[in-house]
């Protein structure tokens, strides 16, 4: 099918992921409708609902393949690129979703409208991925975030999560309003918001420079605000340990995608001319976050925090990416956004089983006769831990090779070594926990039956780890189909080290 | 007029940056970030001037987003109240700010 967006009627076709996902929220809310004095409505069998959506979306994206737009003008595109990060979105939150039902009934959350929320924000992730126009990304980028406010604080019965979602709301708000102060002197400098067009515009040397890299600079801190760089990353801690667990397994997989996909379409579309002035930036960026958040999270005991920092360091690994601006760096960053997103919303779902459904035991000493007690969950943990560890086997592991061959094309020697090292160094503190698991007993009246773990939690993690051990070891397959969807972007390293003119 | 409105706007906009880092009332902060918005408002009405009618349409989504901000912000402030009777985010250390 060839769209060539003469009549507005092309974008009901071209948008008709995200309608169906929509549509289907709102079947999701209003099945979990109830009376006050009626019994609430089973949180596993809206799970199941939810699914049933997000499986039509997928199909109906699978469908868009075989759509062409033949107007580079459109306000959305078609490209493999915006196909295949919803792919990751999806799978997101499909995951989440099947983590979701135990802890949600446990804490005796609205479950229609927490998964109602987590579809609206996947329409918003999914808008994020697909659009060339940096006001709609604007909408699609709040639509995303004022969703992840609402989930953050979603426990009104437990301060942490209160106190959690101010702080997101409060910075999160706050990097929009940089953002969007970026838009505005984009506009003005080039006159346009579509990113194609400021690119030409950009290029051909027109347009009011001072204006332009203002408006790219603010960009930039908006946008490393969401992915949540060094030293923007200041909320994440909190606001990961605060949020109910599924949230948080929500945010730091699918919510940071979506923020990367956008940070990469913006800068690579619009500013590939620039590249000389923004790469320094991503430079420093990727260097402090790797650094740093390695080293704090090593003194991390408390292992929700901890994985809140060990998702800041895998976004400083992603930005190396960025900085690299290659194909092959492109192609490994999408690579890599999708074995996160599984890896870290299965160990999210393994700690909501050790935590009691809730909040309780976070502490890596709770671990401790894991290992002896669940065999089985303590296996697919450890597969979790040694893939966001980046051990060889995993998925985790291809997915840093791919991002280290990246930027060794653009010849990053600083970057890749600091990429190596601190990969190393995440060893400790990833490790640490399956040592707790595997080699220390169980503390006293510790039954196995307090770790218990609902059917849709288990389907989740069998399938994760079933993924992050086939691309570990087969990996070419995902990584030629990325380098597909990365086609056409990230030529900008190429032309500045003069091997592309 | 472009750049004196454009001045004003970064003014305006430095102010509300300034307050969310130095205030500590959560309200506070809160309205400063819609300093924020509105500063950057009136730089699309300035530069709507030259572009055209485009920038005041933004502003309007812009409003939207901004009062879906408020609503969801608002009642999580209304949420933490509840739990602390505060809305002074230096009381809120649960949580290593």
């Amino acid at each position: 099918m060839t769209l060539d967006f003469a009549s507005n009627a092309d974008y009901l076709w071209v948008l008709l992921p995200e309608i169906v996902l929509s549509v289907w929220a709102m079947v999701v809310l209003l099945a979990g409708v109830r009376r006050p004095d009626d019994p609430p409505v089973n949180p596993e069998v809206l799970g199941w609902l939810s699914l049933v959506g997000i499986a039509l979306a997928a199909g109906v994206n699978g469908w868009l393949y075989g759509v062409t737009s033949t107007n580079p003008a459109a306000m959305i595109t078609v490209d493999g690129f915006r196909l295949f990060s919803n792919w990751i979105f999806l799978l997101g939150a499909a995951l989440t979703i099947l983590i979701a039902p135990a802890y949600v009934a446990r804490q005796r959350l609205q479950a229609g409208e927490f998964y109602t929320l987590i579809l609206l924000a996947t329409v918003g992730m999914m808008f994020m991925g697909g659009t060339r126009n940096l006001i709609l990304l604007f909408l699609a980028l709040e639509t995303m975030s004022i969703a992840a406010y609402v989930l953050t604080a979603y426990n009104r019965r437990d301060r942490r999560s209160a106190e959690g979602g101010l702080k997101y709301f409060l910075l999160g708000s706050f990097s929009s309003g940089f953002l969007l102060y970026g838009i505005a002197l984009v506009w003005g400098a080039t006159g346009s918001v579509h990113l194609p067009e400021i690119g030409a515009t950009v290029e051909a040397g027109a347009g009011f420079t001072g204006l332009l890299l203002a408006g790219m600079a603010l960009l930039a801190i908006g946008f490393a605000f969401k992915v949540a760089a060094v030293p923007f990353h200041m909320w994440t801690p909190d606001v990961y340990e605060g949020a109910p667990s599924p949230a948080t397994a929500f945010m730091a997989a699918a919510v940071k995608a979506a923020s990367f996909v956008a940070f990469v379409r913006v800068f690579m579309e619009a500013f590939p001319a620039l590249y000389e002035s923004w790469y320094p930036i991503m430079w420093w960026l990727a260097a402090f976050t790797m650094v740093i958040a390695n080293v704090v999270a090593l003194s991390q005991s408390n292992v929700k925090r901890m994985l809140a920092y060990s998702s800041v360091a895998h976004g400083g690994y992603l930005l190396v990416a960025l900085a690299a601006a290659n194909q092959m760096a492109m192609a490994g960053l999408l690579f890599y956004l999708l074995v996160y997103t599984v890896m870290t919303v299965g160990a999210f779902g393994v700690l909501m089983v050790v935590a009691h459904h809730g909040e309780d035991r976070l502490q890596v000493e709770d671990y401790a006769g894991f290992g002896a007690m669940r065999p089985l969950l303590a296996v697919l943990f450890t597969i979790f831990l040694l893939s966001l560890a980046g051990f060889p086997g995993t998925a985790g592991f291809m997915a840093k090779i791919y991002l280290l061959q990246g930027a060794v094309d653009s010849q990053l020697w600083t970057l890749s070594i600091l990429l190596v090292l601190t990969t190393v160094v995440s060893y400790y503190y990833y490790l640490r926990v399956a040592w707790f698991m595997w080699m220390r007993p169980a503390p006293e009246g510790q039954v196995a039956a307090s770790f218990w773990a609902p059917l849709p939690l288990k389907v989740a993690l069998v399938a994760g780890a079933g993924i992050i051990l086939y691309l570990g070891i087969f990996p070419g397959g995902l990584l030629d189909e990325a380098m597909a969807s990365a086609e056409g972007l990230g030529l900008a390293r190429d032309v500045f080290l003069g091997l592309r003119p | 007029m472009l750049v004196e409105a454009l001045v004003l706007s970064a003014i305006l906009f430095v102010i509300g940056t300034l307050g969310v880092l130095v205030r500590r009332n959560a309200i506070i902060m809160f309205l400063c970030i819609e300093l924020q918005l509105n500063a950057v408002n009136l730089s699309f009405v300035a530069f709507s001037r030259y572009l055209g009618i485009e920038g005041q349409i933004y502003v309007f989504f812009v409003m939207t987003v901004a009062a879906a901000e408020a609503a969801v912000g608002l009642a999580i402030i209304i949420s933490i109240f509840r739990h602390y009777e505060s809305v002074n985010v230096e009381n809120f250390n649960l949580l290593k700010w």
